[in-house]
């Protein structure tokens, strides 16, 4: 009833000044827009990328080049490991769900029409269950398959359709590189930005297209994409790369009790530092056992130049409230005469006080419509900058909106704009009654 | 210049006049970072690469089964491009300027290699090299047909000459007395100088800061034998656009067993790597454009509202016999107190902040220049922005002083 009142009267107060209204809609809009579009893209890019599991999924790490130990700085520990050190670590707890991997590209000679080349992973049978990976039609391959060294794929949908634009992929054999495998499952649309489970997370930016099993990958001598070593340490010939100190190889195991996590950490110091005793090593060598977020962390995802954005957008919604409060000084000291009456005529200061912030109430609401528009417009402005297209669905997704941010943006814009109005409204409500009326 | 009275007046104001000071004050901190930022980026961006830009362009091939006689296959396709007319030269190499993939060994300082001195961009050339990249030595000599080599993908071989940059050898033989001189990699091999480029920019010269090595770049004399090679064309003018479509068909006329990638011009190479930094720099004038948009309104608002407050004051000063051009400047003279009083906080605050960023995030220091040039931009930009108010101002007609006493 009140509030509704209050509503009418600021509504009245807001039209009579338009322009002045209007400048602080657009002061307010305009910081939202900018801060929240820089905001945005920042939540997009530390967002933890597989949120029930990312404190349960470990990727073990040891210094095998020496540099972290001797720098006692464990975030140049190499991302990933000599194979047979993967090999090894696999037994420290064979029971929990673990998969070594390795990035791979080959080319796919599809049954009509040119080849091309394909992005691809050398994986476990645990890979699809541990990172909750959506198959659209068949399975993934079972460590029976695995162990029989069976010639199955995994495919992406998006190199599905483009193999086999008119047929169902399952049960066919497509040709990778110089093998045929037989198509077992083909997965939803999967590309989780950034692709946090491998050590180059902005390297392919439509993610994988097809995995095949490790041991397969492994006894076919399919070269890797990624070698974590100088060319001069690296033979030439593949039984020298697997008995090579060279990391080539990525660890994920999935540990969910704290236990697991506790004897897996002794486990891996242990493996460590028996190498070191064993002459292997001049350096006990330093080791991580890093969850998801830990392990984004040294990947450092966030450029640089985002940082830099979103200080300079924060900086630029802070001169805009300042602005705001500012403008709403001036425009409720243009109103002591309304207010006087309305005090004389017995309204009390939490009356006016609370009539004052209904007034920026809806500044901050309109000013919140304005900054969400500009924010979008930000946004597909920047998608455009950074040369993100329509059909790169998954990158474009890192770009944009979603719900949660709107209300965010809303939430942000309205309180800032109460708190930026709080010491005009105070400041208002004080007024001498008295002395205004009697000066006109 | 009558200050006296208007810094009396202003007491009457502290609240409007210390907001608009603070805001003033951290508009001129962000946008000199950000003009200290941009003009890191332009810089950057407008380093030479050193090589015939406008008339080069480049693909990738990848022969779809893995072929054993590789070696033999290249040296068609390179015959094939070279005789195709309008082409200058062609080269078979690993990689190009700013193309962002690079292979990178360490340099030493001394002969007994163990002193690390940079890394430095490897590039894999031919007796061709000179030509395909339109490079211009500056002392020495390039490589002889006989000095080419042959290398794998993943080998490392020194080989025994190099031509190196003038930014290495400045760097390793101050003296100037590079050529001829042996160069040392880190732990393992050395080569013997018979040639220095003015400059070769490196591939992964992409980012806007941190590099600390940025023209550090060493020619081998070796053919890169690796299924998977970059071909590099370099063509006479106004010839490209035609060989971007005759280079591909030519080869694939050779076979059609092979995929061919990345055909571009190296114009457009450039526009890849620099796309970040251009984005940086659109975002951050556009940020800043509404920056100082914004303060400009904020003065113009809270200007109009003393003018309205003090239209009585106003008309009496008229009656007084006060000019138009005296209220005018009385206005002016106020906001060019409070804007200045605004910068000084501004300039600490900037340096402040500078000093605080570049500890975080390897960016360069600023200057305090680009402090005093963004006061000097806010400053004329209040000035500019009270006009319109104080302009109403000196329009309130003396007789408003004697009207409603």
């Amino acid at each position: 009833m009140m509030l509704g009142y209050y509503f009418q009267i600021a509504l009245h107060s807001l039209r009579r000044n338009v322009a002045l209204t209007a400048l602080m809609i657009a002061a307010v809009g305009v910081g939202i827009g900018a801060s929240m579009t820089m905001l945005t893209t920042l939540v997009a890019m530390t967002a933890d990328p597989i949120p029930d599991k990312s404190s349960q999924l470990f990727v073990p790490q040891i210094d095998v080049s020496g540099e972290a130990s001797k720098a006692h700085n464990d975030k140049w520990i190499p991302r990933q490991l000599p194979y047979h050190d993967a090999l090894a670590l696999m037994k420290l707890q064979p029971d929990v769900r673990q998969a070594a991997m390795y990035q791979v590209s080959l080319n796919v000679r599809p049954a009509q029409g040119d080849p091309f080349p394909a992005a691809g992973r050398a994986t476990g049978a645990d890979f699809f269950s541990m990172f909750e990976v959506p198959f659209s039609s068949g399975v993934a391959w079972d460590h029976k398959a695995e162990e029989g060294r069976d010639n199955v794929v995994v495919l992406s949908s998006r190199l599905a359709g483009r193999a086999f634009p008119d047929a169902e992929a399952v049960g066919k054999t497509i040709s990778l590189g110089k093998h045929d495998y037989r198509v077992i499952g083909v997965i939803r649309p999967w590309n989780p930005i950034p692709r946090f489970y491998d050590a180059d997370a902005w390297a392919w930016p439509n993610g994988d297209d097809f995995f095949l099993p490790f041991r397969v990958a492994i006894e076919r001598q399919i070269d890797a994409v990624n070698y974590d070593c100088d060319a001069t340490e690296l033979p030439l010939d593949w039984a020298g790369r697997l008995n090579s100190d060279c990391p080539w190889v990525q660890l994920w195991v999935e540990l969910p009790a704290a236990a697991q996590v506790r004897s897996f950490r002794t486990a891996l110091q242990n493996y460590a530092a028996e190498a070191q005793r064993l002459g292997r090593f001049q350096w006990l060598p330093l080791v991580a056992l890093r969850n998801v977020s830990e392990w984004l962390d040294t990947l450092g995802i966030v450029p640089n130049e985002v940082r830099v954005d979103s200080m300079i957008a924060t900086g630029f919604l802070v001169v805009c409230l300042i602005n705001a409060v500012g403008l709403m000084l001036a425009k409720f000291s243009g109103r002591a005469m309304d207010l006087s009456v309305r005090r004389a005529l017995g309204a009390s200061r939490v009356n006016l006080f609370v009539q004052c912030l209904t007034e920026t109430l809806i500044v901050g609401l309109l000013g919140g419509v304005l900054g969400l528009a500009l924010t979008a417009a930000g946004l597909a402005a920047l998608r455009g900058l950074r040369g993100v297209s329509h059909s790169d669905a998954t990158a474009a997704q890192l770009l944009s909106l979603d719900m949660k941010m709107v209300a965010i943006t809303f939430a942000v814009a309205v309180l800032t704009t109460l708190c930026s109005g709080l010491y005009p409204a105070w400041r208002a409500s004080r007024v001498q009654p008295g002395w205004q009326l009697k000066t006109q | 210049m009558e200050i006296l009275p208007v810094l009396r007046a202003l007491r009457h104001n502290k609240v409007g006049a210390v907001l608009i000071a603070l805001q003033i004050a951290a508009t001129l901190a962000i946008i000199s970072n950000s003009l200290s930022m941009v003009q890191q980026r332009l810089q950057w961006m407008h380093r030479p690469s050193g090589i015939d830009e406008a008339h080069i362009f480049a693909l990738t091939n990848t022969w779809t089964a893995d072929p054993s006689d590789l070696h033999a296959r290249i040296a068609g396709d390179l015959a094939a491009l070279r005789s195709l007319p309008g082409v200058v030269d062609a080269e078979a190499t690993n990689t190009t300027p700013l193309a962002g993939v690079e292979w990178h060994w360490p340099l030493a300082r001394g002969s007994d290699q163990t002193k690390f001195a940079a890394w430095t961009a490897i590039f894999l050339v031919d007796e061709h090299g000179l030509d395909t990249y339109g490079l211009k030595l500056s002392a020495g000599r390039w490589f002889k047909p006989e000095e080419v080599g042959e290398i794998r993908s993943g080998q490392t071989k020194f080989p025994p000459v190099v031509v190196i940059t003038q930014s290495v050898a400045k760097d390793l033989f101050p003296a100037g007395n590079a050529l001829g001189q042996v160069l040392y990699f880190e732990h393992a091999g050395s080569s013997r100088i018979v040639g220095i480029v003015e400059t070769m920019q490196r591939p992964s010269d992409t980012a806007g800061w941190g590099n600390p090595w940025r023209e550090y770049s060493v020619f081998t004399p070796f053919q890169y034998v690796n299924n998977g090679i970059l071909y590099v064309v370099r063509t006479k003018p106004g010839e490209q656009a035609a060989l971007l479509r005759a280079a591909p068909a030519k080869l694939m006329s050779l076979t059609r067993e092979r995929i061919i990638e990345n055909l571009q011009p190296f114009s457009e190479i450039r526009r890849n790597a620099e796309r970040g930094n251009r984005a940086t720099i659109i975002m951050l004038a556009v940020l800043n454009a509404l920056l100082l948009t914004i303060t400009a309104f904020g003065v113009i608002g809270l200007t109009t509202y003393w003018v309205g407050q003090r239209r009585r004051q106003i008309g009496m000063r008229r009656a007084l016999g006060a000019r138009k051009i005296d209220i005018l400047r009385y206005f002016h003279t106020e906001n060019l107190l409070i804007a200045a009083s605004g910068c000084v906080l501004g300039v600490a605050l900037g340096l402040l902040g500078n000093t605080w960023l570049a500890g975080r995030l390897e960016i360069h220091r600023m200057s305090l220049s680009y402090a005093c040039m963004g006061a000097l931009i806010v400053l004329v930009l209040c000035q500019l922005a009270v006009l319109w108010p104080a302009l109403r101002a000196a329009s309130v007609p003396p007789a408003i002083a004697t009207r409603g006493l």
